[in-house]
């Protein structure tokens, strides 16, 4: 009775529900990620401020957030927002700003890096060239800021992709989640449908992360 | 560096991203909630029957019992009932893909209506979530060789039974019949090797495991599908949802009366663990556990 697994792939609509799965993660960490990078740059220079007040508050959001498995914050934006305040947020809805604020606090993190990073120099030849902060920031900082930040952001953005698995564990079906339905519907009959079911998924998440790579590798070489 | 005033406008920027994402988080949940009261979010039976719609909470990859099919549609014992409670309500099922680890939770918020996701009864459980009367119950069951096979305990006398540690299987055992010598190991997958290798007589544990495991591997029977204590599985509501809780164990009562769950289990669950298992071991109608 045990047929060849890729038989499970073709039956009914099952490669369809794999595509609608993987549009579900794409979504999800796409929008996270779109609001991460220009929050987590903001956070970022916030992060190199002097003041002791905004160092200590920066410190405890970047901490809280990065310490705290992202399946805790996924359940307390779900279901503990419901218990302390009755607000029922829909689950896709606590998936993006769970991402959201990590990414924000893990991309402000990698900017406050490259920030620091800038020699002195280059605030200096600035100023003596007579720009002002403003300018400075705008012209000669945040450029050379930026090429730094490209691999680091192109990382933190396949890792949100991946991540984005966790949902399942407020209700979201997304591609992961597809894939073990289909494996279980069939785990009498092609008990070797897993290999096959993972195997394209695999090759999903490759096509959706290869894309964002080789943008990231074009981006280098144009700012070189 | 005194590069402040510029970078200070910037972070009240910042700031006030960050108010704007928490305000949008709020009006989503304004327009999403269904009573923006206090934690007391359930819906009521009329406030269900009014919306059209109820949101029942299953299992979406645990064949046969709740599982998406190829057409993406939700199938499978768990199903079979909540398809039924929606048709009796006048209404649509919505269906919400729990996992174990989540369905407290799922029933707890009110996030859904009913959780009819295998759910077993336990003490704990039921301070979190209100039980309705159960469906369907589960005992251990022993399956063994064709050739020996193992029909009553008293068969297992100078015998050796392999069980998995940490199961109810184990506990029921150790506590009841001390005399059985028992093999025991950390997987089922190497529990259910040691069967087939020969190196025990019998393998006990949840009779649903054993039926469904004996139909694809030839030459072995469960000889006793209903031994032990029944932990019995039920419906589970949001504390304190009482009309909608009512309405269900009225439903499961005169459900019983035509033998619905016989006919659930003829359509979902015969086909995975054979014409030769009793249904009567598994089923539970009216909400009476007969032990």
């Amino acid at each position: 009775m045990a047929g060849s697994g890729i038989n499970v792939l073709f039956m009914g609509k099952n490669f369809l529900r794999l595509l609608e799965g993987l549009w579900v993660t794409m979504r999800i960490s796409l929008v996270s990620v779109v609001l991460s990078i220009p929050l987590g740059i903001l956070f970022g220079m916030f992060l190199t401020l002097k003041n002791p007040l905004s160092r200590a508050l920066g410190r405890v959001y970047l901490e809280c957030i990065r310490i705290m498995p992202q399946l805790v914050l996924l359940f307390i934006a779900y279901f503990g927002v419901t218990r302390a305040f009755g607000w029922n947020l829909s689950a896709e809805l606590s998936a993006v700003i769970v991402f959201t604020l990590w990414g924000t606090a893990e991309m402000g993190d990698l900017v406050r890096g490259a920030l620091v990073s800038i020699p002195a120099h280059q605030y200096d030849s600035a100023a003596a060239l007579g720009m002002n902060r403003g300018q400075t920031f705008l012209w000669v900082i945040l450029p050379q800021t930026l090429r730094r930040l490209v691999p680091l952001t192109i990382n933190l953005t396949t890792r949100m992709i991946k991540t984005t698995s966790l949902v399942v564990l407020i209700g979201i079906t997304e591609v992961l989640k597809v894939g073990k339905q289909i494996i279980d519907a069939n785990r009498f009959d092609y008990p070797t449908a897993a290999l096959w079911v993972y195997g394209v998924i695999f090759l999903l998440y490759f096509l959706a992360c290869w894309p964002i790579s080789s943008l990231a590798k074009k981006l280098e070489q144009r700012w070189r | 560096m005194k590069k402040r005033p510029f970078i200070l406008k910037l972070t009240a920027l910042a700031a006030a991203a960050l108010l704007a994402l928490g305000a949008l988080a709020g009006c989503g949940g304004k327009t999403e909630g269904t009573s923006a009261g206090a934690a007391a979010s359930f819906r009521t039976l009329d406030e269900i029957k009014q919306s059209g719609k109820i949101i029942i909470g299953v299992f979406s990859d645990k064949a046969p019992f709740g599982y998406v099919d190829e057409n993406g549609e939700y199938q499978g014992y768990d199903v079979y009932f909540a398809q039924r409670i929606a048709k009796d309500l006048g209404v649509e099922a919505e269906f919400v893909s729990t996992d174990p680890a989540s369905r407290v939770e799922y029933a707890a918020t009110g996030k859904v209506d009913l959780i009819l996701a295998n759910f077993t009864v336990t003490e704990e459980r039921a301070k979190q979530v209100d039980f309705a009367l159960p469906y369907m119950k589960v005992m251990l069951g022993v399956v063994s060789p064709d050739s020996a096979v193992v029909t009553s305990v008293e068969d297992l006398a100078g015998k050796t039974l392999i069980v998995v540690k940490g199961t109810t299987a184990e506990t029921y055992f150790e506590k009841n019949h001390p005399d059985v010598t028992l093999q025991k190991y950390d997987e089922y997958a190497d529990a259910y090797n040691a069967l087939l290798d020969g190196r025990g007589d019998a393998f006990s544990t949840d009779n649903t495991e054993v039926l469904a495991w004996a139909l694809s591997n030839p030459g072995f029977t469960v000889g006793i599908d209903a031994l032990g204590n029944a932990d019995t599985i039920a419906p589970a509501v949001q504390k304190g949802n009482t009309t909608l809780l009512e309405w269900i164990n009225a439903e499961i009562e005169a459900l019983g009366a035509e033998n619905f769950f016989h006919a659930d289990y003829a359509e979902t669950l015969a086909p995975v663990y054979g014409e030769a298992a009793d249904p009567d071991a598994l089923v539970v109608e009216g909400g009476v556990v007969e032990n």
